[in-house]
């Protein structure tokens, strides 16, 4: 069931190769492009494959050497919005949009030399935590077929699992990059709100939102993170603060076995105890258990916190984005873009037109999502739901700060299992249960990433989630090198 | 001024006001596109003003500056603090679905205006009315309803606006359009605001209800909509106070609604009730951190404020010594007023003359062809000459008079007229003597009765020897010369 480790080849490895003349950017292209053909994983809805084998036949290493990731590929979750190439969301509303701009991490990826091999499939409009909302199939779990890969970030997870692209972007809003990055065995970051730009990311939840990559270790995460993070004016929410030089620092740990013990002797490990509760996977707790005790056993030093609030998290999550959502999906009624549906009567009205429009345009979840957030916001019902959400919101934010006084880092389990079997959930509370670990990261606007720890015995990845406070992305990546260092010593 | 407002049979009506005045700024007010009027449709669009997905607003810091400038001229208190919130409806001039507006803490809020005029008898009155608050709000765009189709036009959607929300102060029409107008003519002072109406640049929506007198607690409101030009917001809250006190005295109740008015049949229709009102579902703009304003910037702002009407009013009735029925007038419109400063500017020294021909001529030409001081064929700086060439006796008043037409109708400067047409004054007295003689020659009648005491003939005589000489002879020597060939 699992995949050969050795064919995966990392987008460092590719570029010092390319960079050194070993083999051309056009060859690597060519490989993923050969290798995307023969998916049956349902990872991509579209494929860049002419434009990508331009862009790597003019990849000159002389020039694309200062850049970190130049003439090596990406792929784009399709919430991301490309110029001139098809841009869905997953959903059947936007089958056919074609974006007259880029979106700023478009741009960034661009700028930085990456080649993009195309857009990768989601859970419509993000909302989903399995793949299988999708209006264009349900993505699949490389290692196990019958199985989903998580979502909403399912075709960025499995493309670069399924070794269809060694590093990808996908976007979280309550979990959407870690909780796939988890099923699918791969590094997935959420940066700090206001880290990456929003600006050209297809909306779901406006104040939950954020871009992050999807690797193979921490080495082409914080490379990725170089390439896509920084102030934009264009993005209103978007921080005025320094980029740090997250690959030179996950490479000092890499190199120098002093700064690695450095770095863990002086590292605070915080584990939540509601994290540890019912409903957690035997096999997951273990996993995750025995990640802390190495870095223990290595000098980090571990503290139980409280993080009051969490239990609540996941229904303040629940109104605040499907509120938010509601709005943002507004804009999709058929007059300006996207699809329309006129009704076969003669004469149509304007209320018939986006009834059909938005009826058949969007899916189950999506309608649902809209419901709700309509609901919740209603005269008459906003202060119970919307206004109270965000007062509890606000404590939520409260407990991480309290908590980050006496811990550097949180560790825990990124989801209270590992990959179900598709079509294996079909109340969507259940569903929305995926995310218990990961939303509250994104109430109070943290990084966090996921990262792989072990394997069940029959052979499903399991995730880590360490979460850290506001721009403290670089310790986050120190802590994954690190711990990819012990747990790779130890198997 | 112990003004009493005016009652309807036994009622009296309770006026409030709401004003969107668009902001004069260069772009839109969360995009670069361009902030014009009256260009091809959707030329002035991006991805943002069309609400593409993935596109988010970005404020424009010129709108804020104009904002907290309209706020500072109608003495409101500046919020440290301001939000944006979402507005939600549907409709396809408005492309993301909601509109980017401010609900909970508006920009500005606690302002008051003193407002004067005219009361039922005719009598002058003043009274200040206050202002609830001043929010920050994008606009739509423009929907043309066409036989089994519509078409939409974005190029005004995200224009930014300002809503000038009133307390309900007001307790007669009059009392209203004296409000709209000081407002209108703050905000061009500000320089904040076009305000031209045509182009829906000052917009405004009147909340009535009547009560009988002695009542209390307010009637139940009806809110007009959208109406365009000051004459017709009288027409229509007039309309309305009468339509609701009917409804009320036939055993009626008022309903709660929005109403459009119909100009041409001076009526107001029901465009829909309280039931059909929308749930707007406001909530805070996600995409938009809170406005937050340093102090020393709107201090700063305030300090550059530009003069206000009433005071530049007060410098001229000072400095220029015109009349303060005058200065009120022409600082009533501010191009008005900046006409006329130039005009004096170029006079030589003669505020005065120039006000008489600003307050006479130029606002009869302007009324006869229904145009703005803005589109005048007359510069200011050729008004100023005329009176130059008046003061020096080059042409006589009447002359000036005909000059004026023809400056009004050419365009031309007023030397150039006079010099075209040779209508320079005559002061020869040779050549004016010759001319009075024979008018006297041609009136035996007259000039016996002048000799017989009949002095008033004298105006009888200048008439005629100004006639003769076509207006150029100078009028004192006709008057000197007159005298003296009749005595003799």
């Amino acid at each position: 069931m699992t995949l050969p480790r050795h064919e995966f080849t990392k987008s460092w490895e590719w570029k010092s190769r390319i960079d050194a003349g070993d083999i051309s950017a056009k060859a690597v292209v060519e490989e993923y492009l050969g290798r995307i053909e023969k998916d049956s994983t349902n990872s991509f809805i579209s494929v860049n494959a002419d434009a990508a084998l331009k862009a790597a036949e003019i990849y000159d290493p002389a020039i694309g050497k200062a850049k970190p990731l130049a003439g090596t590929p990406v792929a784009l979750k399709d919430a991301l919005i490309t110029k001139g190439l098809k841009t869905t969301a997953g959903s059947k509303i936007l089958e056919n949009y074609i974006p007259p701009y880029n979106g700023t991490v478009v741009t960034k990826v661009d700028d930085g030399g990456l080649i993009n091999l195309g857009k990768l499939n989601m859970d419509e409009f993000a909302m989903g935590s399995s793949g299988e909302s999708s209006a264009f199939g349900r993505t699949k779990l490389p290692q196990d077929e019958s199985r989903v890969p998580g979502g909403s970030s399912s075709g960025p997870a499995a493309a670069v699992a399924g070794n269809l692209s060694p590093i990808s972007l996908g976007t979280d809003t309550g979990g959407s990059i870690r909780q796939p990055a988890s099923f699918c065995g791969v590094v997935g970051m959420k940066p700090t709100y206001g880290r990456v730009s929003r600006y050209g990311v297809v909306a779901f939840a406006s104040s939950l939102d954020q871009v992050g990559p999807f690797a193979l270790d921490s080495m082409d995460c914080a490379l990725a993170m170089e390439t896509i993070s920084g102030f934009d004016e264009m993005d209103s929410t978007s921080a005025q603060m320094r980029v740090p030089a997250y690959g030179d620092a996950v490479q000092f740990l890499r190199e120098d076995a002093a700064r690695r013990e450095k770095f863990s002797k002086s590292l605070r490990i915080g584990i939540p105890k509601q994290y540890f509760k019912e409903g957690l996977d035997a096999e997951v707790r273990t996993s995750v258990e025995t990640s802390v005790e190495l870095l223990k056993f290595n000098g980090a030093s571990v503290v139980e916190i409280d993080l009051p609030h969490s239990e609540y998290a996941l229904a303040v999550y629940c109104v605040v984005a499907v509120s938010e959502a509601s709005a943002n999906l507004a804009r999709y009624d058929g007059v300006r873009f996207g699809l329309r549906e006129m009704p076969a009567e003669e004469k149509t009205s304007l209320d018939q037109m986006y009834e059909a429009s938005r009826g058949v345009g969007f899916g189950e979840e999506v309608k649902r999502r809209i419901l709700l957030g309509t609901f919740a916001l209603s005269s008459g019902y906003y202060d119970a739901y919307f206004k109270k959400a965000c007062q509890v919101r606000a404590l939520v934010v409260q407990g991480f700060h309290k908590a980050f006084k006496h811990c550097d880092v949180i560790l825990g389990p990124t989801t209270p299992t590992p990959s179900f079997v598709s079509g294996g959930k079909k109340d969507p509370l259940q569903m929305y249960l995926n995310d218990i670990y990961t939303v509250p990261v994104n109430l109070a606007g943290l990084p966090a990433l996921s990262m792989p720890c072990g394997e069940t015995k029959s052979g499903l990845p399991i995730g880590l989630q360490v979460v850290g406070p506001a721009f403290s992305e670089q310790v986050l990546l120190e802590t994954c090198a690190s711990l990819e260092f012990l747990l790779d010593k130890k198997g | 001024m112990n003004y009493q407002p005016p009652v309807y049979n036994g009622f009296e009506t309770v006026i409030g006001l709401e004003v969107h005045a668009q902001l004069s700024t260069n772009s839109k007010l969360f995009s670069s596109s361009p902030n014009s009027y009256g260009d091809a449709p959707n030329r002035n669009i991006n991805p943002v003003c069309t609400a593409q997905p993935g596109t988010l607003p970005v404020l424009n810091r010129k709108a804020v500056e104009f904002a907290v400038k309209a706020a500072l001229a109608t003495n409101c208190v500046v919020n440290p603090v301001s939000v944006f919130s979402r507005k939600n409806y549907f409709y396809p001039d408005l492309p993301k679905g909601y509109q980017i507006s401010q609900f909970d803490l508006p920009i500005a809020e606690h302002g008051k205006l003193e407002i004067e005029f005219e009361d039922q008898d005719g009598k002058p009155a003043t009274k200040e009315v206050g202002i609830t608050r001043i929010h920050m709000e994008e606009d739509a765009g423009k929907s043309a309803h066409m036989a089994g189709y519509s078409l939409v036009d974005l190029n005004r959607a995200g224009t930014p606006l300002i809503e000038i929300v009133s307390e309900p102060d007001f307790r007669s029409p009059f009392e209203a359009v004296a409000y709209l107008k000081k407002l209108h003519s703050i905000l061009q002072y500000a320089e904040v605001c076009d305000g031209n109406m045509q182009e829906g640049n000052f917009r405004c929506d009147a909340n009535i209800s009547v009560r009988p007198i002695g009542q209390k607690e307010l009637g139940t409101r009806a809110e007009i909509k959208n109406v365009n030009s000051f004459r017709f917001v009288e027409k229509a809250i007039e309309y309305e106070i009468y339509r609701q006190i009917g409804v009320l005295q036939g055993g009626g109740t008022v309903v709660q609604e929005t109403r459009l008015y119909d100009s041409a049949k001076n009526i107001t229709n029901s465009m829909r009730s309280k039931e059909d009102a929308m749930d707007y579902r406001y909530f805070s703009e996600p995409d938009l951190p809170p406005l937050r304003l340093d102090p020393e910037w709107i201090q700063e702002l305030s300090k550059a404020l530009p003069e206000r009407a009433d005071d530049k009013a007060k410098r001229f009735v000072a400095e220029l010594g015109i009349p303060e029925y005058d200065a009120k007038v022409i600082t009533g419109d501010k191009t008005l007023a900046s006409f006329y400063e130039e005009a004096v500017q170029y006079s030589e020294n003669s505020p005065k003359l120039v006000s008489n021909w600003v307050m006479g001529d130029i606002l009869r030409k302007l009324k006869e062809t229904e145009s703005e001081i803005a589109d005048s064929p007359i510069k200011a700086a050729d008004l100023g000459g005329l009176v130059v060439l008046i003061n020096g006796g080059k042409i006589s008043s009447k002359i000036a008079k005909t000059v004026f037409e023809d400056m009004w109708d050419t365009g031309k400067s007023p030397s150039v007229i006079v010099e075209e047409k040779g209508l320079t004054q005559v002061f020869d007295e040779g050549t004016i003597h010759k001319v009075v003689e024979a008018v006297i020659e041609a009136n035996p009648k007259q000039a016996e009765e002048y000799r017989g005491g009949k002095e008033k003939l004298l105006g009888f005589f200048v008439g005629q020897v100004m006639k003769e000489m076509k207006g150029k002879g100078n009028p004192e020597l006709i008057n000197k010369l007159i005298k003296e060939v009749l005595k003799s």
